[in-house]
């Protein structure tokens, strides 16, 4: 980042103040988000931010695998972040990578402030996410699945976490950076956020900023999460409103 | 319907991190509070009754409760204990105690082995979630033939229904026996055009669960599936008249 030269056909920022993908500074590429995607998975969730394609499924609270990482106290959210070898132009080599491992550790940690841990001791909560297709910011997209797909898989929650990035590029401060704005920009600040208790959950920074440039990303990025939030609600709702929407009868109680 | 008696009977979906109430109300089941405030922990239906405000979960693992009755497999034997997986995130051991038989040690596998299918009731949960499991109360047994059918334990309440009406139906219509296990696990025995009237049935309940109707979907699949049987067999009886 910052260190690669432009190439001179990208303009990352034109005469009209419009950016590459032709978006204002402040302005989000579109999302789509779906709940409950996969039939065997206790939840999972579809998400398409701009070009990029996220898959994100969850399992459990289940046993936890390897014996020695239980905790007797809490439930563990394990996160697992993939890319597909076709997800980017050249073919990424499969398997875990540092990237990988960085993504998997920072998802897990964001979830677990989240969800209610204690209710579950000693078991774990298998987040999977795949990227399939990737182009900027798959990190946010991908905590955005994950918590569509465990609030989907019924896991007790505080709250859904939002994610979303701003940063730097063409000595503009903008939200949401495409790749070309990321390969080719100077900074990127992915934030995850709690828009209930209005914390912040994920907080990295790629590239140089200054205070008032820092501050300004955290900002943008943090309303970017809100609409992000509205987004996961709707999926969520979505769901099961369709067949619901008619339903006046109480759920019945046990025999 | 039960539209009358209930008073608030507005449904509405609710996400993790919903504001439910900040008037006063005592947070039920599916609930967390901070102050005043109670919100929804999961996705569900907001639910009011005398005060209480819960969430009706529309998803979500079976946690085992003391009292319940669940349907349980054997996945593995030692000594002196079954392993029983009982759709929990938690396995529960079966112990030679609380079985209706006198068990020798080392002699359970002559009981019951891996892939015996049970009836059992949740004694008791503790606060780190041990499970005790019990075999002894009347009507408990191993559950021979059949047929073993998963769903959602969330909707479980609805395949039992409204003091067991709607389990009452299905039983009467087809003629099976079935235990509905509060783990989502349904055990169906009768002859087979039977069981696979019983498996139709709970698939449409298990996928309309919260719609309104729902009985009368049930009654109707059943009804027809009815009418088709008797005109065959009348049919048959005239043929060998």
């Amino acid at each position: 980042m910052g260190g690669t030269p432009i190439p001179n056909d990208i303009k990352l920022l034109d005469e009209n103040g419009k950016r590459v993908d032709g978006r204002r500074p402040d302005e989000m590429r579109p999302i789509k988000i779906e709940a409950g995607v996969l039939n065997k998975a206790d939840g999972s969730a579809y998400v398409e931010w701009g070009l990029n394609k996220v898959l994100a499924a969850v399992y459990g609270p289940r046993e936890c695998h390897p014996r020695h990482l239980q905790n007797t106290t809490r439930a563990l959210v394990q996160c697992h972040y993939n890319m597909a070898a076709f997800s980017v132009d050249d073919r990424k080599r499969p398997g875990p990578d540092r990237r990988s491992h960085e993504i998997s550790k920072i998802t897990s940690e964001a979830l677990t402030h989240v969800v209610f841990t204690e209710y579950f001791p000693r078991t774990s909560i298998d987040v999977y996410i795949e990227v399939l297709q990737a182009n900027a910011g798959t990190r946010c997209a991908g905590l955005t699945a994950a918590s569509v797909a465990l609030a989907d898989a019924g896991v007790p929650m505080r709250d859904l976490v939002a994610s979303c990035a701003a940063g730097k590029a063409a000595d503009t401060v903008m939200v949401d950076l495409g790749k070309e704005e990321d390969n080719f920009g100077q900074a990127d600040v992915p934030v995850g956020y709690v828009p209930r208790t209005e914390e912040i959950v994920l907080l990295q920074m790629d590239g140089e900023l200054t205070h008032d440039e820092y501050t300004l990303s955290l900002k943008m990025a943090i309303e970017g999460c809100k609409k992000v939030y509205e987004e996961q609600r709707n999926a969520l709702k979505r769901r099961y409103q369709v067949r619901s929407v008619d339903a006046v009868e109480e759920p019945k109680g046990v025999a | 319907m039960q539209t009358s008696d209930s008073k608030d009977v507005e449904r509405e979906i609710v996400v993790p991190g919903d504001l439910l109430d900040s008037s006063g109300l005592t947070p039920g089941p599916g609930t967390f509070n901070e102050g005043k405030n109670i919100y929804a922990a999961q996705l569900g239906i907001k639910s009011v009754r005398q005060n209480v405000v819960g969430v009706v979960p529309l998803s979500g693992q079976y946690v085992p409760d003391r009292g319940d009755m669940v349907v349980g497999k054997i996945v593995d034997v030692s000594s002196s204990n079954w392993l029983v997986d009982i759709n929990s995130p938690y396995p529960a051991p079966l112990h030679v105690n609380e079985v209706p038989w006198r068990v020798e040690f080392g002699e359970t596998k002559r009981f019951m082995t891996v892939g015996d299918v049970v009836l059992l009731k949740v004694i008791n949960v503790d606060e780190t979630r041990k499970i005790h499991i019990s075999m002894k109360e009347d009507g408990l047994r191993k559950l021979t033939g059949g047929m073993i059918l998963d769903i959602s334990p969330s909707k479980v309440p609805r395949v039992i229904g409204k003091s067991g009406s709607m389990i009452q139906m299905l039983k009467n219509s087809t003629g099976c026996r079935i235990y509905v296990g509060q783990n989502g696990r349904i055990w169906i025995d009768g002859d087979l055009d039977n069981i696979v009237r019983a498996i139709k049935a709970v698939k449409l309940i298990e996928e309309e669960a919260h719609s309104v109707g729902l009985t009368e979907k049930v009654k109707k699949l059943l009804g027809d599936t009815v009418q088709e049987t008797e005109s065959e067999t009348d049919g048959r009886n005239t043929y060998t008249q």
